[in-house]
């Protein structure tokens, strides 16, 4: 198993910051917009740098949306800033008409997705918007995996003409892949070549995945682990060839098990290549208050569940 | 440029005649507030706008944009649009069939040059208009950005909070106007959803408010043209634009039962003896 050094502790949601601050700098069509959540976005600097051409929206999500749908008419690239739960669910039907039907260019940047927000409970933990993202014609959906990912898919995305998703977290998360490694959307990274099982994982359930390649590895396991950074479009070559190699899959995600990278990673086996598949992912509940590794533990989301998933895959697959 | 007043009126019987024989057509479509909002929008793209219809771009620097935020008036957006050279006017017919780049709301989707966004689900077009007039501000592009909302669509709670955004961001280059007919698909607004005291609202949310009858087009030009001089003084403006739903149409008016029902064959004939075919029919 490769070894991987932790390079320091950073939260993803500080890597949107940097990123976007660097965009300000590089891009001048570069916009961005807040509905009262600067701190918590990390979009100070890019407000302090480009105050210009930051938007302040107040508490009103539904008018951020539509307004940044509006500033591409002209050439600008609006990048939106709130939680996950308000950037997605609360205007679905602004994003669907205004953004995605509409084909604007607007990056809708959320942070504090999933359980780990942790202690403002189910109310703020969404755990279904790569569902509600992905089932969208046209719309890319990113869940980077720590700092420098997330930092340099902030900078990609505004390459890419047409909508984005781009969801990062609030905890502090080992930070462990190297900032010169570049960001392409929809190209899946390996991070660990093995035979016996495809651990697939996004977001921070990428580090729990390598720590559980380590635990496995010990166990005289050799697990593939691949780090899938663009749920849409997903890589389905990257995708298969592993599984075509390990002919079994543990999927790995902080989302709901229905929508999410696990779903459409089984759409992808079930056509093409079906194979004993288990998912990490949180089972058709809601969250709840609670320390981030509390909730991590309590709703499974865990390298010991990674574990577990991969060594039932494999005697699946066996059997 | 002194309107012609005369030209303006005969468009607007022609687009009137259009609307009818294109929702009747396909026996589905909005025809109420279609009629009701046809001389605004003759006025709009025949004297108004700065526009270059033959060279339609998404972008449209240096150009004035026009934001249709009741989309289901669709019929009468897409004959100005039409009668205006965005498209071949013979195009008209596709209306609502499938694969028609005229869909039943309005879409980016088909490529159809003169429409900038989808509406149809309502109370998003103010915050669109207001993104769309930022980046001509930062784009030091002296232009206004125009836009039109149903009177019932103020019952959305989105359109507030644009309106809130406006006034605070100082968007002084955008006139919103509002088609005041006092009446939605279940019934008048009065019965539905009371809009209270609109004028009061508006001024209360810090907008420039004027008023206009919307079916008479001196007041129209007159109305809009006083609209214009309160741009760049740091305030929105609004125009409260009252209208007739069926306004042409003896039978289709003083009622919301033509909001979103097509005429028969009996019906559009006598709705057609109303209406001059100023500039010929769509073949």
């Amino acid at each position: 198993m490769k070894k991987y050094e932790i390079l320091g502790n950073k939260d993803t949601r500080s890597g949107f910051g940097e990123g976007l601050n660097e965009l300000g700098k590089i891009n001048p069509n570069v916009v961005a917009l807040c509905a009262d959540l600067i701190g918590s976005l990390k979009m100070d600097d890019f407000k302090k740098n480009f105050p210009e051409r930051f938007f302040q929206t107040g508490i009103a999500e539904a008018n951020m949306i539509g307004i940044a749908a509006g500033l591409t008419i002209g050439g600008k690239i609006p990048f939106t800033g709130t939680f996950a739960n308000f950037s997605t669910g609360r205007v679905y039907d602004q994003i669907r008409q205004s953004v995605a039907y509409s084909e604007k260019n607007v990056k809708i940047c959320a942070s504090h997705a999933g359980l780990t927000l942790g202690e403002d409970g189910a109310t703020h933990q969404i755990l279904e918007d790569i569902g509600l993202m992905k089932m969208l014609p046209g719309m890319t959906v990113i869940n980077p995996c720590d700092f420098n990912q997330t930092k340099a898919a902030t900078i990609a995305i505004a390459q890419h003409n047409g909508p984005v998703y781009l969801r990062f977290g609030r905890p502090k998360v080992p930070v462990f892949i190297s900032e010169n490694t570049e960001f392409v959307i929809g190209k899946a990274l390996l991070l660990n070549p093995g035979t016996d099982v495809s651990i697939i994982a996004t977001g921070h359930l990428v580090w729990e995945a390598i720590k559980a390649g380590t635990i496995l590895a010990e166990k005289g396991i050799s697990a593939e682990i691949i780090n899938i950074h663009t749920i849409k479009p997903l890589d389905e070559e990257a995708i298969l060839m592993s599984t075509k190699k390990t002919n079994c899959v543990v999927t790995a995600e902080e989302h709901q098990k229905n929508g999410g990278l696990g779903d459409s990673i089984a759409q992808l086996l079930s056509e093409k290549f079906p194979v004993p598949h288990e998912f990490v992912a949180v089972n058709d509940c809601f969250g709840e208050s609670g320390t981030p590794e509390q909730l991590m533990q309590k709703y499974g989301l865990t390298s010991e569940a990674i574990v577990s998933a991969a060594e039932k895959a494999i005697k699946r697959k066996n059997s | 440029m002194k309107p012609d007043i005369t030209y303006l009126k005969q468009l607007s019987s022609q687009v009137r005649r259009d609307i009818l024989r294109m929702v009747h057509a396909v026996q589905s479509g909005h025809p109420g507030g279609s009629l009701g909002c046809t001389d605004y929008l003759v006025a709009m793209y025949f004297h108004f706008l700065k526009h270059q219809p033959k060279k339609f771009t998404m972008d449209g620097k240096n150009e004035d944009i026009f934001i249709l935020s009741n989309g289901h008036i669709s019929p009468a957006l897409y004959s100005v649009l039409a009668r205006s050279g965005y498209f071949e006017i013979s195009e008209l017919a596709t209306f609502r069939k499938i694969n028609t780049r005229l869909q039943g709301h309005p879409t980016t989707h088909d490529y159809l040059p003169g429409i900038r966004i989808a509406s149809g689900s309502l109370g998003q077009g103010l915050s669109v208009g207001i993104g769309a007039a930022l980046t001509k501000k930062l784009n030091n592009d002296k232009c206004i950005v125009y836009t039109l909302h149903g009177d019932g669509e103020l019952q959305e709670g989105q359109i507030w909070e644009a309106a809130m955004f406006a006034a605070h961001h100082k968007v002084d280059n955008l006139i919103a106007t509002i088609d005041y007919n006092k009446k939605q698909i279940d019934g008048s607004t009065d019965e539905v959803m009371s809009l209270g005291n609109l004028k009061e609202k508006w001024q209360a949310f810090g907008w420039e408010v004027l008023e206009m009858n919307g079916n008479n087009m001196e007041n129209l030009i007159t109305t809009i043209e006083k609209a214009q001089t309160y741009l760049g003084k740091q305030k929105p403006v609004v125009i409260l634009m009252h209208t007739e739903m069926g306004q042409g149409v003896d039978f289709m008016m003083g009622t919301h039962k033509w909001h979103g029902s097509p005429p028969n064959d009996e019906q559009l004939k006598t709705a057609l003896a109303q209406l001059e075919e100023t500039l010929g029919d769509y073949k």
